[in-house]
């Protein structure tokens, strides 16, 4: 079977997001950027099922300007077969996204579809939802189990109170929760060879998806900030602190 | 133009989410009717009747909506969204879950999570692990949201309204259910307690967080932990406190052996206050902590302990 494995450029997860001073948005200029986490277990839960067996081709997409290239090429050095870049220089929204995604579904025909469940930037978690209703295909979200058998996968999910298993009838729609896998490291001969996998370009305007937004972006401001605390001598004095002066218990 | 909620619950008993998001439906401005979907659901829907704000409850009664499949509820939702101008859900897993396929099924986007509601077209979410705010506004028609619970107060209780049973779609056949695993727990559910005591890599191991039980009867707290505890195997993943598991906002949190990485600030930094303890007078925890304590958590628990 064909993977899809759709992956996003973001903020690097361990850098603090800064607002601009005109509070038009985050401030991204000069700011290491990196694959989203939830994609990345994406991608090494594709290269797994294809070490398995179970997969043959595993091809990554991503969505984005020039730089996001990078990113794909991650992606080929971790394992991908071949990578597809729709190029935009638009931010878009996940419901562009993922009407995007499903004009690439149309083209390559996976049979699994594996997405993060949300990217770290945008804290959606909607494309691959998204994605499942447009393609008309079940969805196995959060998932931290997958099984492929013949005509069907089982994916168990993370719910709140423990863990779900849904039966999906292929084709079907993943989106990958922390603990699926542990993500590897490309090594530097993968790297190098990840230069020389193919890379199609492809310009998001020629996909005839509407593109205007749907959501208007009205200022982005710092969250409230916690006025400072103060640091107790000991177990007494915070006890003392909780019932008298916060009143919380 | 009216508002549709879809209520959380587990088929027995309605979730404290529903109450907190018809809050935030309320606010919108507009009727607001509060559907059940789901099997059995006799006992409950009487109950969803008296939740302050709700107009009428429409209970969608049948196996295909049990296990609340994505796909299944999403069809049902899709075949009632003539009558609605927003459709609205809490953010839990089946929230989350549902929705998205809604509003791509109606082409629209959706706003996730919102912390407040501007107007009926205006929404505050928090972007990148809630180190920022954002104001949206929804240039759609149709407006399809799900609400963060906690930050929203729970709905008062009012005389109850009419409950009307509606047809349903039955199984779209994409999906079945397999199999359940419920964590079990006799504390407050997490999300819904007003103390929480959270333990991080700091407790070394799972035995340790029964260093935590003593604490947690005496106040009444759910016991939550960091990704770090959970990802080292001390605890199950459904305990988890962060912009990955859960989002609280407790009346107290407390911090045990937790740094406070950007990741779990972002699921607990609403509390109203923060206790930190914590053996490294540097951890970031100590910058949001009302209170911080900074010993060795094996010396602190057992004397906390005993004085409350």
């Amino acid at each position: 079977m064909k993977i899809l494995v759709p992956i996003k450029r973001v903020i690097d997860y361990n850098v603090k997001a800064r607002v601009k001073a005109d509070k038009s948005d985050v401030d991204l200029a000069n700011v290491k950027m990196a694959m989203n986490p939830f994609c990345e277990i994406a991608i090494e839960e594709a290269i797994r099922l294809k070490e398995a067996g179970t997969a043959t081709e595993v091809v990554a997409v991503t969505i984005g300007n020039k730089s996001s290239q990078e990113q794909l090429r991650t992606a080929l050095a971790l394992g991908a077969d071949k990578a597809i870049h729709i190029e935009t220089e638009e931010k878009l929204e996940s419901l562009h996204v993922a009407k995007l995604l499903s004009k690439i579904v149309e083209q390559e025909s996976p049979e699994l579809v594996i997405l993060g469940k949300q990217s770290i930037d945008s804290d959606n978690n909607q494309t691959g939802q998204m994605l499942a209703a447009l393609t008309g295909r079940g969805q196995g979200t959060f998932a931290s189990k997958v099984d492929v058998q013949s005509g069907t996968v089982n994916v168990t999910r993370e719910v709140d109170g423990g863990l779900q298993t849904v039966a999906l009838k292929l084709p079907a729609i993943v989106t990958t929760d922390l603990r699926l896998n542990e993500p590897r490291y490309a090594s530097l001969p993968n790297i190098m060879k990840a230069k020389r996998k193919p890379l199609e370009v492809i310009a998001a305007d020629s996909l005839g998806v509407d593109l205007a937004p749907r959501i208007q972006l009205v200022e982005v401001n710092e969250p409230e900030k916690r006025s400072a605390g103060i640091i107790v001598e000991d177990v007494a004095t915070l006890v003392e602190k909780l019932k008298t002066e916060a009143k919380v218990i | 133009m009216k508002t549709l909620v879809i209520a959380e619950h587990d088929n027995g008993v309605l979730k404290p989410e529903t109450h907190k998001t018809m809050t935030a439906a309320v606010k919108l401005g507009f009727d607001v009717d509060l559907l059940l979907a789901g099997e059995n659901l006799a006992a409950m829907s009487e109950k969803a009747a008296s939740i302050a704000g709700v107009s009428n409850v429409l209970v969608a009664d049948d196996t295909a909506y049990a296990h609340q499949l994505a796909e299944n509820v999403a069809d049902l939702v899709l075949s009632l969204s003539d009558n609605y101008s927003h459709i609205v859900a809490s953010a839990t897993t089946t929230g989350k879950n549902f929705m998205p396929r809604v509003a791509a099924l109606l082409d629209v986007a959706q706003i996730s999570e919102i912390i407040d509601v501007i107007d009926a077209d205006t929404f505050k979410r928090p972007i990148y692990a809630g180190n920022a705010i954002a104001t949206v506004k929804s240039l759609d028609t149709k407006k399809v949201i799900t609400v963060r619970a906690s930050s929203f107060d729970v709905a008062a209780e009012q005389a109850p309204v009419s409950v009307s049973a509606i047809d349903s779609k039955g199984s779209v056949g994409l999906s079945e259910f397999v199999s359940q695993e419920q964590t079990e727990s006799e504390r407050p559910e997490l999300t819904a307690a007003p103390v929480v005591i959270s333990g991080g890599r700091g407790m070394q191991n799972g035995e340790n967080f029964a260093l935590l039980n003593g604490i947690a009867d005496k106040l009444g707290a759910a016991i939550g932990a960091s990704r770090a505890a959970v990802d080292a195997g001390f605890v199950p993943n459904d305990m988890q406190v962060g912009q990955t598991g859960k989002i609280v906002a407790p009346d107290l949190y407390i911090a045990v052996g937790i740094s406070g990485a950007i990741q779990h600030l972002a699921g607990m930094k609403d509390s109203k206050v923060i206790v930190a303890i914590n053996k490294d007078p540097d951890a970031p925890i100590f910058q949001v902590a009302d209170y911080g304590l900074v010993a060795d958590l094996f010396d602190v628990l057992p004397e906390l302990e005993n004085a409350l």
